[in-house]
């Protein structure tokens, strides 16, 4: 245990394709998660941005960017870029300001402005760079992996296309609930059928599109909170940033190839679960006292996977899972209550930050229709580029 | 753009790694700078070639165009390609590759062998940039 920080304040920008500047819409998540906290941007005494490949250099200086739109205050800032993780690591940046005392109150933010149609690398001629060669040497986009993925576990596990199309018919039944996604329509199975191929086995509506979007969070030691808040606020009670291990055995973006195992063998755990362990081990809860899960719903296929790596199934049941009805509202543990993915699409500096904002409102008992009948341990789990993990735990 | 990756010609070709002298670790893409297994010293990198057959780990397709860097003619009609992860079963290791011209998802099961073989990526007037791509054994192009 390495203590708890308190939620203050909770806020988003909705997702969509607004062709606006990320700047807009992480201010505007900002200013909501004051309002939420009930605090003035001046109380803040230090902000950690969510950095954007985006948008030139503001989009790397997140932190300083959302400040002087905020208007300069003088707080310490902090610009954290980690692909899909980047919004955890800036979580994880603040939770550790807080509990090292260096900031009693910090402000979170991401946002990002997302180009149409694949994620792309950053321009130049980069040889040296994974993420470039991938593209260059393969034109290998982010749903090549999902589509290598998802096939790979209809010959294992026997999934079906069925299986993963009522992935997005879950989520898009729960999207349409929410305010903040930018899908608020239920698609049916014959829907997702019906969609165009994009990496074969994967559909259109099995893959999450790239959107707009904006998420803030106030967050602020446990001491703070108590002389502040009238109510206990939700509390996050562990952050978890783990790499994999050497050797990382199961293919992954935007790597080639794997790490051999001829000379060492690989962990217990593959990549993605060692992250949920860390976790639970640090918050000292498992994946029985979970209410609900946030998870990074890529592709249908991939939130099956995530089910077995967070321990919410054994490996292979995840389908199984889901057929039973457990991972929707109303059923054992619900999974992306808020829609996920397939609701709100790729805001990749803003999603790990709207996970956690959706556990803070699930915790509150302020979801609304899509509320998690008295949910009190919710954690969120995503990964980013290059061996980033993160997942957040948080209680009530 | 992938000096030293692959090597011959015909039934000749290989895909190139390296392995460590000091805890046989292997890399593919070739690591040429320090061994990345983290219990290990470090030892001298010699280059070593892969296996030429493997088993299909799993295989999709890109039925859109890929952004660039991924060099195509946007004046063509896009004509879909298919990817294969190939488990090379001494070296425990799964390479990506495009398949052989012609190989479809449909031609295709987990499990099955495949083999290396030479391959173009793209050619312009000054430069043909070869690859390796993978091919269902037996299959002759
Ligand atoms: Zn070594």
């Amino acid at each position: 245990m390495t203590g708890e920080v308190a939620v203050l304040g909770a806020g988003m920008h909705p997702w969509g394709k607004w062709g606006r500047s990320f700047v807009e819409y992480g201010t505007a998540a900002a200013r909501a998660a004051l309002a939420d906290a009930g605090l003035e941007w001046r109380d803040v005494g230090s902000v950690v941005g969510a950095g954007t490949v985006r948008g030139g250099y503001p989009g790397y200086v997140a932190g300083a960017t959302f400040a002087k739109a905020l208007g300069w205050q003088g707080a310490r800032v902090t610009s954290v870029y980690a692909a899909c993780a980047s919004g955890a690591q800036a979580v994880n940046t603040a939770r550790a300001q807080i509990l090292s005392g260096l900031a009693d109150v910090v402000l979170v933010v991401g946002a990002d402005a997302a180009p149409k149609g694949f994620f792309r690398p950053a321009g130049g001629d980069r040889p040296d760079d994974p993420d470039w060669l991938r593209f260059r040497v393969l034109g290998a986009t982010n749903p090549t992996y999902f589509g290598l993925y998802a096939r790979r576990r209809m010959a294992v596990h026997g999934d079906t296309l069925e299986d993963f199309a009522q992935v997005k018919v879950k989520n898009s039944a729960l999207g349409a609930l929410n305010p903040n996604a930018r899908y608020r329509t239920r698609v049916t199975a014959d829907e997702v059928a019906a969609s165009a191929v994009v990496a074969d086995p994967l559909r259109l509506l099995d893959i999450c599109a790239t959107s707009d979007g904006g998420a803030a969070l106030v967050l602020s030691s446990m001491e703070f909170a108590r002389r502040h808040a009238t109510n206990q606020p939700v509390r996050i009670r562990a952050v978890s940033t783990v790499t994999p291990h050497y050797p990382n055995t199961v293919l992954d973006l935007p790597d080639i190839a794997t790490d051999s195992a001829a000379a060492l063998e690989p962990a217990a755990d593959p990549f993605r679960a060692s992250i949920a362990r860390a976790a639970y081990e640090e918050a000292g809860v498992g994946p029985e006292d979970l209410s609900l899960a946030e998870v990074y719903d890529l592709s249908t296929a991939l939130e099956l996977q995530w089910y077995e790596d967070l321990g919410l199934c054994g490996q292979g049941e995840g389908a199984k899972l889901l057929r039973e009805g457990a991972t929707a509202l109303g059923g054992r543990i619900p999974v992306n209550a808020s829609g996920g993915l397939a609701s709100f699409g790729e805001a990749v500096p803003a999603q790990a930050i709207a996970q956690v904002c959706e556990l803070t409102w699930q915790l509150r008992e302020e979801a609304a229709e899509r509320q998690v009948a008295g949910a009190r341990v919710g954690i969120t789990a995503n990964q980013g580029l290059f061996g980033h993990g993160s997942a957040v735990i948080a209680v009530r | 753009m992938v000096d030293g990756w692959f090597t011959g010609d015909g039934d000749g070709f290989r895909l190139l790694g390296t392995r460590c002298a000091a805890c046989t670790s292997l890399f593919f893409p070739r690591e040429d700078a320090h061994c990345r297994n983290p219990g290990c010293p470090g030892g001298h990198l010699e280059e070593v070639p892969l296996s030429r057959q493997g088993l299909v780990w799993s295989y999709t397709d890109s039925r859109y165009r890929p952004p660039s860097p991924y060099v195509t003619d946007p004046e063509l009609p896009w004509e879909p390609y298919t990817l294969i992860a190939v488990e090379l079963e001494p070296e425990r290791i799964v390479v990506l590759g495009q398949a052989a011209e012609g190989i479809t998802v449909a031609d295709l099961a987990v499990g099955m062998e495949v083999e290396v073989v030479p391959g173009v990526l793209h050619e312009d007037t000054e430069t043909i940039w070869t690859t390796w791509h993978w091919r269902p054994t037996g299959v002759t192009a």
